[in-house]
């Protein structure tokens, strides 16, 4: 009797054992996924990474070198011109989803909050193309920023708001019964106090759409020129890596691999950025 | 207070419930737009567009069978493969070392998998996976093109990877602690904890961050873009080129000539649309429930 249940004691140590080296094994493998993702870019990409690519327009076929320089100004401009209507706007929801919370109201935007996360990209750059591009007869880096402008929306709103509930009411309290307004109690007190959790939110936003095509493709559309009118169309660094990525031309995968360095730094130093503000400026009662 | 400190101050609070407006009419504007636009196709189509096996723009003969098939042998697909991986990690980080400074950075190293922008993926993917599914293909002595189906999803796969395990952690880790001492109290070994208890115990959340994947993985387009091989017939393996639905508009959008043509695009955006609300609306209100029992 005692033997079987040694034996079968035995068995399950084994079995606890394997299965803890089998979630490990996996967890491992997922983690040298990421590194060589990571590793494969930067190797492939870092050699690419010259001045020219900075500052010269693309060259047609054939001729090397050429660089990027009219793809990092138009996704400059249209990931800022996103940034500045998203973020006021998105800063506003999540200032009325943490005042309203718990009521009806503020159920409904959040739920609205959430399913607008959750539609495919594409399906974003083809409602604004419905919307802008067809109205103006013409596509434009205003309607790209349109399209990102509302991906941006989702992260900034919950940020602020997770940001704003978790500072207490006493705080808010005290500016009222001193005679503040609730614009003046909103800009003096709440903000300033979640500065760093409504800060991380707009860099997540903007690492979030920063390497966005789908939208852009039916918007922004792409300009083989320098162009800094906001109602043309512009390229943009993601664009770039989509067009030259998928050509059979060595030089041109040359400056994808480029862009895709440039691009995924850009987002990793967004999101270390973000890691930092969320561990030094928390906010603590 | 004096007069224009209060009308200042109306004019905030308005414009605070303004935004919250916009915010709700902004999301039935997609929908309403998407079906209006959708509408000539709708007419013109019928019904038979949703198990139509061709699609000839040229003859404006529309069904979309093909690229719905497609998008759900990729992403059930991909949510198979990460599925394993995804559980293991989120049992990693929130069972076996739920805190700690290694655990931290594991967290974070698989968060990076986030910030990497699809067409990186696509562009990773069209040099690394599909020469190595081309010589699996070879192998296998199917035709051998390495774009398709079976790339499509393993890069796919990947980019779940990090969605799927936050949103599994953070269900495991609210498991209550009395549920898994009361287990350990009989002799459990942890396995066992994990497996009759951890698991079962939150499987309506688990199933709730797969269906929240499932969801991102039918509207991701440019890393399937690149890898998928955009062919419009109808898959007869896991191997064959094929089209998603996603795909399938960043393709051919910007070049459909034609009312119905373009209306038929728009209506499967709306499909995809209405689709991945609904996920998202299930997914949220189980996940939801976790949240505020914190």
């Amino acid at each position: 009797m005692t033997t079987i249940e040694i034996a079968g004691i035995k068995r399950r140590k084994f079995k606890d054992t394997m299965f803890k080296y089998i979630v490990y094994g996996l967890t491992f493998t997922c983690l040298a996924v990421v590194l060589i993702i990571l590793f494969y870019i930067f190797q492939k990409g870092i050699p690419c990474l010259n001045w020219s690519l900075f500052s010269q327009m693309p060259k047609p076929v054939g001729e090397s070198g050429g660089g990027v320089l009219n793809a990092m100004v138009g996704s400059l401009m249209v990931v800022s011109i996103a940034a500045l209507i998203a973020i006021p706007l998105g800063i506003a929801v999540g200032i009325f989803l943490a005042e309203k919370r718990g009521k009806p109201a503020a159920d409904r935007v959040s739920i609205a909050v959430d399913v607008l996360q959750g539609v495919p990209s594409i399906v974003v750059g083809m409602v604004v193309y419905v919307w802008v591009v067809k109205p103006l007869g013409i596509f434009s880096a205003l309607s790209g920023s349109i399209a990102l402008a509302i991906m941006m929306l989702p992260p900034v709103i919950k940020n602020t708001e997770e940001t704003l509930v978790l500072i207490p009411n006493t705080l808010k309290e005290a500016a009222l019964a001193l005679g503040a307004s609730d614009l003046k109690s909103t800009m003096k007190i709440l903000l300033p106090t979640g500065i760093g959790g409504i800060f991380s939110g707009c860099m997540l936003g903007i690492a979030r759409v920063a390497g966005e095509v789908a939208p852009l493709l039916f918007t922004a559309f792409g300009n083989p020129y320098l162009s800094f009118n906001i109602l043309k169309p512009v390229n943009s660094l993601p664009m770039v890596i989509f067009n030259y990525g998928s050509s059979p031309y060595e030089d041109w995968h040359r400056i994808a691999w480029g862009g895709s360095v440039i691009l995924v730094g850009f987002v990793i130093i967004l999101n270390v950025i973000v890691k930092f503000f969320e561990s030094r400026w928390k906010v603590q009662f | 207070m004096s007069n224009s400190k209060i009308i200042k101050n109306k004019i905030f609070l308005k414009s605070i419930n303004g935004s919250a407006i916009f915010v709700m009419i902004l999301l039935a504007g997609f929908f309403i737009t998407l079906l209006v636009s959708s509408f000539p196709a709708i007419k013109a189509n019928g019904l038979s567009f949703l198990w139509g096996k061709t699609w000839d723009p040229v003859n404006d003969n529309y069904g979309m069978l093909p690229f719905l098939i497609g998008t759900l042998i990729t992403s059930f697909l991909a949510l198979l493969i990460s599925a394993p991986f995804s559980i293991a990690a989120a049992l990693f980080l929130g069972e076996y070392f739920p805190k700690g400074i290694i655990p931290n950075i594991f967290r974070n190293v698989i968060e990076l998998l986030a910030a990497i922008p699809s067409v990186v993926y696509g562009f990773w993917g069209l040099f690394t996976v599909a020469p190595l599914v081309r010589a699996l293909e070879i192998k296998l002595h199917v035709p051998a093109a390495g774009l398709g189906i079976f790339s499509a999803s393993i890069v796919l796969s990947i980019m779940l990877i990090p969605y799927s395990v936050s949103l599994i952690r953070q269900v495991i880790s609210m498991t209550p602690i009395q549920l898994k001492e009361a287990a350990y109290a009989l002799g459990c070994t942890r396995t066992e904890v994990i497996m009759k208890v951890i698991l079962p115990a939150n499987i309506s959340g688990i199933s709730a961050g797969f269906l929240l994947s499932l969801g991102r993985a039918l509207g991701e387009t440019m890393a399937v873009t690149v890898l998928i091989g955009n062919s419009p017939k109808l898959p007869t393996s896991i191997f064959s080129p094929s089209n998603t639905m996603a795909s399938l508009i960043a393709n051919e959008f910007n070049e459909a000539v034609g009312s119905v043509y373009s209306a038929s695009l728009v209506e499967i955006g709306l499909l995809l649309f209405v689709v991945t609300t609904i996920i998202n609306l299930l997914g949220r209100v189980v996940i939801r429930r976790y949240t505020v029992k914190a």
